[in-house]
């Protein structure tokens, strides 16, 4: 780097400085601004060429004046031309012009990439830099299609200087991030491993970073820098304090080059040849040796950078999982951080230790620090290192331990700050629920957390009590009898309330017995909570009410005159009344053996996964969508529940706004009313009262989706005139997200497909044959009308052979805070690889706003599920054996290998899965027919789980080529 | 992965920022915003890293200046942290021990587009870089 010398300063430049300093005004300012403006403007179009030292004087006040926040709308001619100068000031003048204010303007950008291209070429080692940089800081998609075929090339080139190898690495790294199809893998990848052993330290650790992001794509093709990565790693480890001269950082050698090092080392499994493992184990033992030597010097910089090394070293002892000696080793040192009084250590050590509490090797090492990590909760001064406890302990929870850390959990809850109090409840109620001996137990902690934290007891916990009370008669009484003490208590939650209420409506007369606990007292506890409780909570008590007619007929005359009071009967909420006016009804007009029947105590729920540990994954990121990477939240999270549990996953959202599709809001089947009032359907057949509660959402949805409905998908589909197909050339390219967006509903029909400030977009969708129907939701998110609202379905290429969709106009207005709904009607005609384009324009508060999204219909969507006995999956496995038929797929896992999820989103992918085929249990089988109007296409696949190596091998085989390589990049991209 | 690199006073106003991955110009003052109130209200007891949305934000003090670096989960905490400081340190000996940059304005400005090491770039938003160490 070419120091900064001073005669090389601009006067004029540093007096126009000083003078925007000095003034006193804001107007002040803008004057003397205009005033240079005009200046320069007049001396660029003056007649006088000017020389280069003026150009770049020049182009500098413009930058400076840009940098201050104004307008700039001239001069970069003049700084493309100093790319041209031989003068490096000057040269390096124009390149930051460019790099700041890049413009999209062809004619610029052509002359842009001829003077990069000329310095590339330059053989001069500062120029080539210069132009790399540039490359790399503009890194857009222009940029990189015309230059990533060459930088490559500058990487591996014998003859490129350090510093120009190092750039070209930095560089290819910032264009294959932003656009990773350019970059063209080659025969270069084995030549950039090969950097590992430069001489030079900062090609090296340019490189490990390049090859750190290459390799998580094609792992094989790098699989060679393992054994090269572990030789550079045991040179650096094993070098004297001084040996890497400026890559020693306070007597750590090269201590960042080492955690690269380390990192890629994690994107493999441990190392096959016995040789490189052992060097590679003996160098994570001199890591480990060095953290219990004094330190070399006493600065906190040594010590930070040793123990950066440190805790990389040992998360690729836990990547391993497989040296009991070193995980046990690795323990111990994060035991000695756990009292460490720098609070950045405590708070590492517990992160990382919550991760070794998983491996079976070092699960009994992390129990013994159980006492110092109970301590961290109560006294830590930071939350977020109470988090890192907290979660620690659940981490290191099992059955031995599980009475002492529920009930520390449950001690810090009483204090805990209210960020995290949510997800201490759903462990606690996890805990609880997975190590309870007793169920008593476990009924007694889940009251206490209602107790303590009632406001953060999310509904998946009490309906998972109720699950777990229903199904066990052993634990039933004690539950009635404990509830009803709850209840005693002056104030109870609410959510306390229900569980009260549906226990005793269930189970009230398990403790009627008792004088203290007799029909009526139970039934004015509760109702002494009644009018204080929410809606959903009085017709929960409602439900209980008719029940109690049935358990306990001495109440039934006092239920019947709650029931039949105004404040009931003409209640003003529809469901109350409703309620009320259909029990009053049924306790009346019913006999006894109708009344038992119909009120029958609740059937075991069936056994399935909690729904609270669905409920833990989500809550993973705890703020809304991220500024960064909006709806990149882990997919799977909604996958889990996604059709295949019955149990609504109510999310009790604090803010209502924040779900206005209603998607996640059917009632709870677990309160008693749904099948009384489905039954009461039956009682009253030819009776006046009329269920009028209204199908939940769902229901409406999947009727009118039946076949013969008078509005069939067909009969729309023939009408000839699509409705306001605007085309592909007036709509904008998808957002970048939308990619990714798609990806969430490859395995799901339902969901909110895109969420920003102004708007939430929802999908629902249904999928028969080569036929379905779709329903977006838009939500209008602001208080102010959105105008103009339009959304339409555009077919790009020659989709509109393929897929035909239907859409229905929507309101052109959408009120603040409310929601449209418009219903697309699609048919899929034959095999397709794009999905249609939805593009949605409004007004919102005067500006035009215009977003596209990829509407969610992949072809997989048009999956038949087929099951086969083995011989006959065997059989057409083969026939299909063609090399073309076949696309396979090897990559590694991006979320946690757990085989319940993968079968949910195999059949969320519309397979069927075949049992006892696979010789191998742990592998997935499965086959289906896509159907399209045009023809069916038999899809055969395999996945393959590598638990170890994290990775997964997909295989598809389909009679259509393309087809078998398409579902293999949709389905590989779920895992 | 390092997701941006913010240089911020003590007054939340942001001195230089560097995104490496795409954010909306509008978004980012928000963003901003957001990040420097959390650095803001954090006392010496507390840890350097806070978890901040879905990634982690690891921040030092310099007297008046923040310096906040936002990581995705997989990084080492430890090392960007350590990092900040060798950044503070190089420019530290690149700039001579500066407090106030009036006259040496252009000097960083124009410096720090070539300076490689750290992929630093300009994104100020008014004035100029004030180190203070």
């Amino acid at each position: 780097m070419p120091a900064v010398s001073k005669g090389d300063g601009m006067r004029g430049l540093a007096v126009f400085i000083s003078d925007i300093r000095n003034c006193k005004s804001k107007e002040a300012e803008i004057k003397r601004i205009n005033k240079e403006l005009a200046n320069i403007r007049s001396k660029f179009k003056g007649d006088k060429a000017l020389d280069g030292y003026s150009k770049k004087k020049y182009v500098c006040k413009l930058l400076f004046i840009f940098l201050l926040g104004h307008d700039i709308d001239f001069g970069h001619m003049e700084a493309v031309n100093l790319l041209s100068s031989n003068k490096y000031t000057e040269k390096q003048i124009g390149y930051l012009f460019i790099s700041v204010l890049v413009n999209s303007n062809s004619e610029l950008i052509r002359l842009i990439n001829n003077a990069i291209k000329n310095d590339l070429a330059s053989r001069n080692p500062t120029f080539m830099c210069l132009a790399l940089h540039c490359i790399a800081n503009v890194g857009s998609r222009e940029m990189g299609e015309a230059f990533a075929a060459d930088i490559p090339r500058i990487l591996v080139a014998g003859d490129s200087m350090d510093s120009v190898k190092q750039s070209a690495a930095l560089c290819l790294l910032r264009l294959y991030k932003a656009s990773p199809d350019l970059v063209p893998m080659g025969e270069w990848t084995a030549r950039v491993v090969h950097l590992l052993n430069d001489q030079h330290m900062g090609v090296v650790t340019a490189a490990v970073s390049l090859i750190t992001c290459l390799c998580k794509k094609n792992p094989d093709d790098f699989k060679t820098c393992i054994s090269l990565a572990v030789s550079r790693l045991s040179r650096i480890v094993s070098s004297a304090s001084t040996d890497l001269q400026d890559y020693t950082y306070y007597f750590v050698p090269a201590p960042w080059l080492s955690v690269k090092l380390l990192r890629l080392l994690q994107c493999y499994p441990p190392p096959e040849d016995a040789a490189v493992k052992g060097r590679l184990v003996e160098c994570l033992e001199t890591v480990l040796n060095k953290a219990q030597e004094p330190p070399k010097s006493k600065k906190v910089q040594h010590s930070n950078a040793k123990n950066a090394v440190l805790f990389e070293t040992i998360s690729l002892v836990i990547h391993y999982d497989s040296e009991p000696n070193l995980l046990v080793r690795a323990c111990n040192q994060l035991g000695q951080f756990l009292q460490h009084r720098e609070t950045n250590l405590r708070y590492l050590a517990l992160e990382s230790m919550c991760t070794l509490a998983s491996s079976e090797f070092s699960h009994e090492a992390v129990k013994t620090h159980i006492d110092t990590v109970i301590n961290a909760l109560k006294t830590e001064r930071d939350v977020s290192v109470r988090q890192r406890a907290a979660d620690l302990l659940y981490a290191m929870c099992d059955r031995s331990n599980a009475k002492q850390i529920v009930s520390e959990m449950l001690r810090y809850l009483e204090t805990a700050d209210y960020a995290i109090r949510e997800e201490i409840v759903l462990k606690v109620a996890i805990l609880a629920e997975k190590y309870a001996v007793d169920y008593s137990w476990y009924v007694d902690t889940i009251l206490n957390l209602i107790r303590i934290a009632g406001d953060y007891v999310s509904e998946e916990v009490w309906y998972r009590v109720l699950q777990i009370v229903t199904n066990r008669d052993d634990v039933q009484g004690y539950a009635a009898k404990t509830v009803f003490e709850a209840l005693q208590a002056p104030a109870c939650h609410e959510n306390m309330v229900k569980v009260g209420g549906y226990i005793l409506g269930e189970f009230g007369n398990l403790i009627a017995g008792d004088p203290r606990s007799s029909p009526p007292v139970q039934f004015s506890l509760l109702h002494s909570k009644f009018h204080l409780c929410s809606v959903a909570t009085r017709a929960l008590l409602l439900s209980t009410y008719i029940k109690f007619i049935n358990l306990f007929p001495e109440t039934k005359a006092t239920i019947q005159g709650v029931l039949r009071a105004g404040s009931q009967l003409r209640n003003a909420d529809v469901e109350l009344q409703q309620r009320a006016v259909e029990y009053l009804t049924l306790s009346s007009v019913a006999s006894t053996d109708v009344l038992a029947t119909v009120l029958e105590e609740m059937p075991p729920f069936p056994e399935r996964e909690s729904s609270i540990l669905a409920k833990l994954k989500r809550k993973k990121g705890p703020g809304a969508a991220s500024a960064l990477d909006e709806g990149r939240r882990d997919p799977s999270s909604n996958d889990i529940n996604g059709g295949m549990d019955p149990t609504p996953s109510t999310v009790s959202t604090p803010s209502p706004s924040a779900d206005l599709l209603g998607l996640r809001a059917a009632p709870p089947p677990a309160t008693p009313a749904a099948p009384a009032a489905n039954l009461l359907v039956d009682v009253f057949s030819d009776g006046p009262v009329q269920p009028s509660a209204g199908p939940t959402p769902e229901e409406t949805f999947l009727s009118e989706l039946e076949p013969p409905a008078p509005e069939s998908p067909m009969a729309l589909l023939a009408d000839p005139a699509p409705a306001a197909d605007p085309g592909p050339e007036n709509i904008g390219p998808p957002i970048p997200e939308a990619d990714e967006l798609l990806n969430k509903f490859v395995c799901k029909n339902s969901g909110v497909l895109f969420e920003n400030q102004l708007l939430q977009i929802g999908v629902k969708s249904e999928f028969r044959q080569n036929l379905g129907r779709m329903y977006l939701f838009y939500g209008n998110k602001t208080s102010v009308q959105f105008q103009n609202f339009s959304p339409t379905v555009v077919h790009p290429g020659d989709l509109q052979t393929q897929l035909a969709v239907q859409t229905k106009r929507v309101a052109a207005q959408v009120d603040g805070g409310a929601q449209v709904q418009q219903v697309l009607n699609i048919e899929c005609l034959r095999d397709f690889l794009t999905p249609p384009l939805l593009s949605v324009r409004f007004r919102y508060g005067g500006t035009p706003q215009s977003l596209t999204l990829k509407l969610p219909v992949t072809l997989n969507k048009f999956f038949q599920p087929t099951e086969m006995a083995a011989q006959d999956f065997f059989q057409r496995w083969k026939q299909l054996s063609l090399p073309l038929q076949e696309a396979q797929k090897i990559f590694k896992a991006n979320h946690p290998m757990d085989a319940e999820v993968t079968k949910a989103k195999l059949l969320g992918f519309g397979s069927a899965l075949l049992d006892n085929v696979d010789p191998n249990p742990e592998n997935f089988v499965g086959a289906g027919i896509i159907q399209t109007k045009a023809l069916q296409v038999g899809c055969l696949l395999r996945l393959e789980p590598n638990a170890q190596a994290q990775m997964y091998r997909l295989t598809l085989r389909t009679s259509k080529e393309p087809v078998s390589r398409h579902l293999c990049e949709l389905l590989a991209q779920q895992f | 992965m390092i997701k941006f690199f913010l240089m911020v006073n003590k007054q939340g106003q942001t001195r230089l920022s560097k995104y490496y991955e795409h954010v909306e110009i509008n978004k980012r003052t928000l963003l901003e915003t957001e990040v420097i109130k959390s650095c803001l209200s954090r006392s010496n007891e507390q840890c350097s890293f806070i978890e901040y949305k879905d990634f982690k934000l690891i921040y030092r003090q310099y007297a008046a200046l923040f310096i906040v670096v936002a990581v995705n989960d997989t990084e080492n905490e430890m090392a960007i942290y350590e990092f900040i400081h060798n950044f503070v340190e190089v420019l530290d000996e690149y700039f001579s021990r500066v407090v106030s940059l009036m006259s040496k304005m252009q000097s960083v400005l124009f410096s720090s587009a070539s300076f490689t090491r750290n992929w630093i770039t300009l994104g100020l938003s008014r004035s100029y870089v004030n180190i203070e160490l």
